[in-house]
């Protein structure tokens, strides 16, 4: 839903831009200085809402902007859909990789905090963050990582990364990330 | 400060008349009742020793200010201007002269007298119908000096009582939680005021997160969660010894509490693998009881006044909804079936009403409904807005709001506001700094 939506912004804006073109091309007969004046701040329009596009899908986060890595390619964290606690694929994959590294490495044990965005109230999004944390520890428990190594907490919307008030930023602040404890 | 102090309260005359003005209490600030709060006289010899003991030039006038600045708030009072007053303060406690208060339209007339008496200070003040010409109200009251700031609030709550016939909520205090830093980083302290703003005091330093403060309304007891050694757990603070505990033996996040009406259990959730459930712990006997068990998100607790029944916020079915239950988590029933998603349900006080907060489209709302759900009305609409807690009469709700940052992520801010359950007479509370998550307190006098 919320991709489509982008998807239109992108193209009413794109048309936008291509009826001022239009425009300014008429104009540029007149006064030939100001016709890429009009253009530019467009443009720079459509790249910018080009690009969150491309950092969300739907509404779950998938750019890399605040993510830190426990190791060389691995993400120390997964976004989630809002309400949602549901692991996507790509964060299927995260936490694969994480798993492996912490087979690897079995002497670590790891702090996973969930987070929820700001619009929700706090005590629900308290037991939303520890039900997000809690889905990256079941898909870590099933590729054998023992839970004695996994602890969770729940800082709700108390710990955002982004204090933005946009869907961006929400869809940034809506995580679990796994965090070394030792 | 917190020490319980007992008033000595004389009634000079049986109170019996038929109370001649009437106060419309159903429908907010629309038309409040134009009165005068005279300054409390003073002597001088006893002005002087005030003086001395609190630092303040004029104790008399400064406790009128006091009431008529509840009064006003109220919304239900019009406090008239000083400067239209005829007669002085120490001969209108005595006899008013009813036409000269007639005259600035006033209808009823608050009068009263300030003495220093055996290192004590005792208050005297009349409350006098100006049409019938005829006092309604006499009361003293003998208290230490540097409690002067509750004799205003008491005041306050018998002429309000007497008006309207209803109790007071001015002599009251909030805990709620005090907000610094930026969004990213938050510094949180508990912190506790007068309901007026006033003698604003931090209980906990701000070194650990501590959300969501409650008032046991029977005694000095708080309960919060605290992030104490990064671990998630509810509390229990005596803010009078300022001795705190950890509540139950959890092993996970314990949060969402609130104390039972008689303020023998707390009620709580308890998160473990995902799933967060209902439980009380007993504080006489440390008994844990398990209340809710169900694979969804079941939080926010709050017992009816009675203590016979619970309503919480679960999302058993699929989002966010209000339900309610016996106290023993039996016969569970939703009750909130609008567009959108409820939470923080909260229990009124007088047992007929519970506030939530409603998401929906993209906003945020404060409402009431009744018991059963049906009768849902929305009191004010915001970006961002939550918990209303109930004014101990019931009448006011007081909540948090939060503004929208721009696109740099700037302008953030978390204040306390008031509004009637008529939907009239919104305030902003002041407050030192930030302030999120507020709880009232009972009547601490009565």
């Amino acid at each position: 839903m919320k991709l489509n939506k982008i998807f239109k912004n992108t193209l009413l804006v794109i048309s936008a831009g291509i009826i001022l073109t239009a425009c300014a091309t008429k104009k540029e007969v007149s006064t030939t200085k100001e016709a890429p004046k009009k253009e530019e701040p467009k443009k720079e329009e459509v790249t910018k809402i080009e690009k969150i596009a491309g950092q969300m899908q739907g509404d779950v986060y998938v750019g890399t902007d605040s993510v830190k890595y426990l190791a060389d390619g691995v993400a120390d964290r997964v976004f989630f859909a809002t309400n949602e606690s549901i692991l996507t694929t790509a964060s299927r994959e995260t936490l694969r990789a994480q798993a492996a590294w912490l087979r690897e490495n079995s002497n670590i044990t790891i702090v996973l905090e969930g987070h929820a965005d700001e619009r929700g109230t706090r005590e629900y999004n308290l037991a939303l963050g520890e039900r997000r944390a809690n889905s990256a520890k079941d898909y870590l428990m099933t590729y054998g990582i023992s839970s004695d190594r996994i602890t969770v907490i729940s800082y709700g919307k108390e710990r955002p990364v982004d204090s933005g008030s946009n869907p961006l930023a929400w869809s940034k602040n809506r995580r679990s990330v796994t965090v070394k404890a030792n | 400060m917190l020490k319980k102090i007992v008033f000595s309260i004389i009634l000079f005359f049986p109170i019996n008349a038929l109370a001649l003005i009437e106060v419309d209490i159903t429908r907010g600030n629309l038309d409040p009742l134009p009165l005068a709060v005279s300054p409390l006289s003073i002597d001088e010899v006893s002005r002087k020793k005030f003086e001395q003991i609190l630092e303040n030039e004029n104790i008399g006038s400064e406790i009128s200010l006091i009431v008529e600045n509840n009064l006003r708030t109220s919304g239900l009072f019009n406090p008239l201007d000083k400067n239209a007053f005829l007669q002085a303060p120490e001969i209108a406690n005595l006899k008013p002269r009813f036409e000269d208060w007639n005259l600035i339209k006033a209808q009823a007339l608050i009068t009263g007298k300030v003495n220093f008496v055996n290192d004590k200070l005792r208050v005297e003040f009349r409350l006098w119908d100006v049409l019938a010409a005829k006092e309604m109200m006499a009361l003293a009251f003998t208290t230490v000096p540097t409690n002067w700031r509750r004799v205003g609030h008491i005041i306050s709550d018998k002429v309000y009582e007497r008006l309207t016939g209803e109790k007071g909520y001015f002599d009251t205090r909030i805990i709620y939680v005090a907000e610094e830093g930026p969004k990213t980083l938050r510094i949180k302290k508990l912190a506790i005021m007068d309901q007026d703003g006033a003698n604003n005091k931090f209980l906990t330093l701000g070194n650990e997160l501590v959300l969501t403060p409650r008032f046991n309304p029977t005694s000095q007891m708080v309960t919060y969660l605290s992030y104490f050694k990064n671990m998630p757990r509810v509390y229990l603070l005596d803010i009078e010894t300022g001795t705190q505990e950890v509540v139950g033996d959890f092993p996970g996040m314990t949060f969402a509490p609130r104390f039972s009406p008689d303020g023998k259990k707390i009620i709580m959730s308890f998160a473990k693998d995902g799933k967060s459930d209902i439980y009380t712990m007993n504080l006489e006997n440390r008994l844990v009881e398990r209340i809710t068990n169900h694979p969804s998100i079941d939080t926010s607790p709050s017992y009816s006044p009675d203590g016979k029944y619970i309503t919480f916020n679960s999302d058993r079915s699929g989002y966010q909804q209000i339900y309610v239950m016996r106290s023993d988590g039996s016969n569970v029933r939703r009750i909130s079936f609008g567009n959108g998603l409820y939470g923080t349900p909260v229990w009124s006080p007088r047992g007929d009403l519970i506030a939530f907060t409603k998401l929906h489209k993209g906003k945020f709302y404060i409402g009431v409904m009744r018991t059963d759900g049906k009768g849902e009305r929305l009191l004010t609409e915001n970006y961002y807005q939550e918990a209303p807690s109930w004014s101990p009469n019931g009448r006011v709700l007081i909540f948090y709001r939060e503004t929208k940052t721009n696109s740099k992520g700037e302008g953030f801010s978390a204040k306390l506001w008031s509004i009637d359950l008529t939907g009239y007479n919104e305030r902003l509370i002041k407050t030192e700094t930030d302030a999120s998550d507020p709880s009232w307190s009972s009547l601490l006098s009565n």
